[in-house]
């Protein structure tokens, strides 16, 4: 089983006001296909350390490999490129822009990879939407979907490039228990059907305990 | 990125607040407006006033002037003895006007390529017989055609044809001042007194209006043999050599090498009308200053609805540099709506303005003083309509810059956990 992605004393300190260190030496890698959450307490540094890894916060110490490779003095614009190629994302909030339909939304990231013509771009955006169950709203504006929909559409963009790694920050955090496990089965039908890895932050023990694998944190620790 | 990727989502974002968008470009629209249309009012009021002087002046003017000689003999002889000479108000010896070897020169003249053409003229004292009064005349002997191909003599022709002249023995065109004195009118022959007491007979076939009312009252155009007859001499004899050159701005340097050359006076364009220079750059560098003016105005309008629009699209700003649009695509976004309000908003500001240019150019405009102008004097160069385009752009990307800078340093991490 080959390692997607893999953190060597990862270390990071918030200087203001005071010095506080929210995240001491964390180890750990994920293997490609796992389906893993990460929980722990509010302010245990659990979404400190996720967005470490998404590439987005470069200021740590330590050793992130995506992939096998550092992203140790990696430009902007390499980092980007990586984010836009590797890491799909799913927030608590969905993100998705007003201006475009929900067809659109989910092409944007395969549009800027350029690595498929419009066309395939748009196929492939479908096919996605069809996983999710909603590719009847494709050409729907984001404002006319409800919330649960929203998401399974952010979903659906975070997989239009076949990441190497999905992160969610607390992916179901502002939906109802039902729509909640709608998107959890779906995560885990990703991750069981189409061997997709993915690292889920999460306070929703519940979510966590169904996952494959459970990091624990507390106070910037690994348990 | 692929360039049409960020014009659509920089499109989307302007159609998503088309009406703050519409306002930018109708700022750009109005600025670039007002700039066509002043500098073409003000450029068309300069090449008039420029024209009525400027373009009827020679370049150079090659004359003889009476004046005594530089090297009195009294001089030769007591600056040898180391003497001093006490001889006063030394006169001219009775020299002539005329141009010795005016032929040859005028011949010379023509091989020179610096030179665009040249037209001879002699000039005869007259007075205009009205009655039992005199009045006090000038009769310029010139060759039609030359005159009007160097000097645009038909542009204050107000009647008649100045071809006549050649066409028509004994045939004037008298100055619209003189004309009104002695109620001449086109077809009536005038009688005018030479300065040898000759009386002569001239029909008058039409009058010209300089916009100069001292010369209208005295000056008329008659053939360059008509004048040497009323002169009584002979067909060599010219008083002035008016040359026109190819660049004007070589008139002084030229003027000084072909009075050495031909042993004449000449005097220059930019010595004989200097203010005229410093009056048209005044009024152009005028206009450029309340053009800019109007364009940085727009310009500031610009930079504040895109920072409305930054701040209002944070979110989308973040969510696309997490989902792998780098700082340098975000900026380039936010550039391409600036541009294209730029664009948009020149081109229509070019086209408005070119359309008020043409309103005002069709607005009666009659003054006594420019005969030949019936509407206001605008011009349509278009240099101004490429420094309108350019400032356009150019403005618009300085307001754009700032605010895509700003968009491109947004930190996605902060944003998405701040919800």
């Amino acid at each position: 089983m080959t390692t997607s992605l893999e953190a060597k004393n990862i270390q990071k300190e918030f200087h203001d006001p005071t010095t506080i260190q929210v995240l001491k030496d964390i180890n750990f890698t994920i293997n490609k296909g796992e389906f893993t959450s990460l929980t722990g307490k509010s302010g245990c540094g659990k979404s400190t350390l996720l967005y470490i890894l998404s590439t987005m916060d470069t200021d740590y110490r330590g050793e992130l490999l995506i992939d096998g490779i550092s992203m140790h003095n990696k430009t902007e614009n390499e980092l980007a490129k990586i984010r836009n190629e590797k890491i799909g994302f799913v927030f608590q909030f969905h993100y998705l822009l007003n201006e475009f339909n929900v067809l659109k939304n989910v092409m944007l990231p395969g549009l800027k990879l350029n690595k498929f013509s419009a066309e395939e771009i748009e196929c492939r955006a479908m096919e996605k939407l069809k996983i999710l169950g909603i590719e009847n709203e494709a050409l729907k504006l984001p404002n006319q979907l409800s919330g649960g929909q929203k998401q399974r559409v952010a979903i659906a963009r975070s997989l239009i490039n076949d990441p190497l790694i999905i992160m969610g920050d607390e992916p179901t955090g502002n939906l109802d228990k039902k729509n909640s496990i709608i998107v959890f089965d779906i995560f885990k039908e990703l991750a069981h059907n189409f061997n997709q890895t993915l690292l889920i932050v999460t306070h929703d023990l519940e979510f966590a305990s169904n996952c494959d694998r459970i990091i624990e944190m507390e106070d910037g620790k690994i348990l | 990125m692929k360039i049409n990727l960020g014009f659509e989502i920089a499109k989307s974002l302007l159609l998503a607040r088309w009406k703050q968008t519409l306002i930018a470009a109708i700022g750009v629209t109005f600025s670039i407006t007002m700039f066509i249309t002043l500098l073409g009012f003000m450029t068309g009021l300069n090449e008039l006033l420029d024209g009525l002087i400027l373009n009827r002046t020679p370049h150079i003017r090659l004359f003889n002037e009476i004046k005594p000689s530089k090297n009195q003999p009294i001089n030769m002889y007591s600056d040898s003895l180391d003497e001093y000479n006490f001889i006063h108000s030394i006169k001219p010896n009775s020299g002539r006007i005329s141009i010795y070897n005016a032929i040859p020169i005028i011949a010379k003249l023509k091989e020179d390529a610096n030179i665009l053409g040249i037209s001879p003229k002699l000039s005869a004292q007259v007075f205009y017989n009205v009655g039992e009064t005199d009045l006090n005349g000038v009769i310029n002997g010139i060759n039609a055609m030359d005159e009007q191909k160097l000097f645009a003599f038909n542009t204050y022709i107000t009647e008649g044809n100045y071809n006549d002249l050649n066409i028509i023995p004994n045939s004037i065109i008298l100055g619209k001042g003189a004309a009104d004195k002695m109620l001449a009118n086109i077809g009536d022959l005038i009688q005018v007194t030479t300065s040898k007491g000759e009386r002569v007979k001239l029909k008058v076939i039409g009058f010209f209006q300089s916009g100069i009312q001292d010369i209208d009252k005295i000056q008329s155009y008659c053939s360059i043999e008509t004048t040497q007859k009323l002169l009584g001499v002979n067909s060599n004899y010219f008083t002035d050599i008016q040359i026109k050159l190819k660049d004007l701005t070589k008139a002084p340097k030229l003027a000084k090498y072909y009075s050495s050359l031909f042993n004449l006076e000449a005097i220059d364009i930019q010595t004989a009308n200097a203010q005229f220079e410093t009056g048209s750059s005044i009024r152009t560098l005028i206009s450029y200053a309340v053009g800019i003016t109007l364009l940085i105005v727009a310009g500031f309008g610009i930079y504040n609805i895109l920072n409305m629009m930054i701040y209002e699209k944070m979110d989308s700003i973040a969510i696309l540099k997490a989902t792998g649009f780098s700082g340098k695509d975000v900026k380039g976004i936010f550039i391409t709506i600036a541009l294209s309000i730029g664009i948009f908003g020149g081109f229509f500001g070019l086209v408005f303005g070119f359309s008020l240019t043409s309103i005002i150019d069709q607005i009666p405009f009659n003054t006594p003083a420019l005969p030949t102008i019936k509407t206001y004097p605008v011009s349509y160069n278009p240099i101004y309509y490429v420094i309108g385009g350019v400032f356009s752009i150019a403005t618009t990307y300085l307001a754009g810059l700032f605010p895509a800078k700003k968009a491109s340093k947004i930190d996605p991490v902060i944003i998405i956990r701040g919800k």
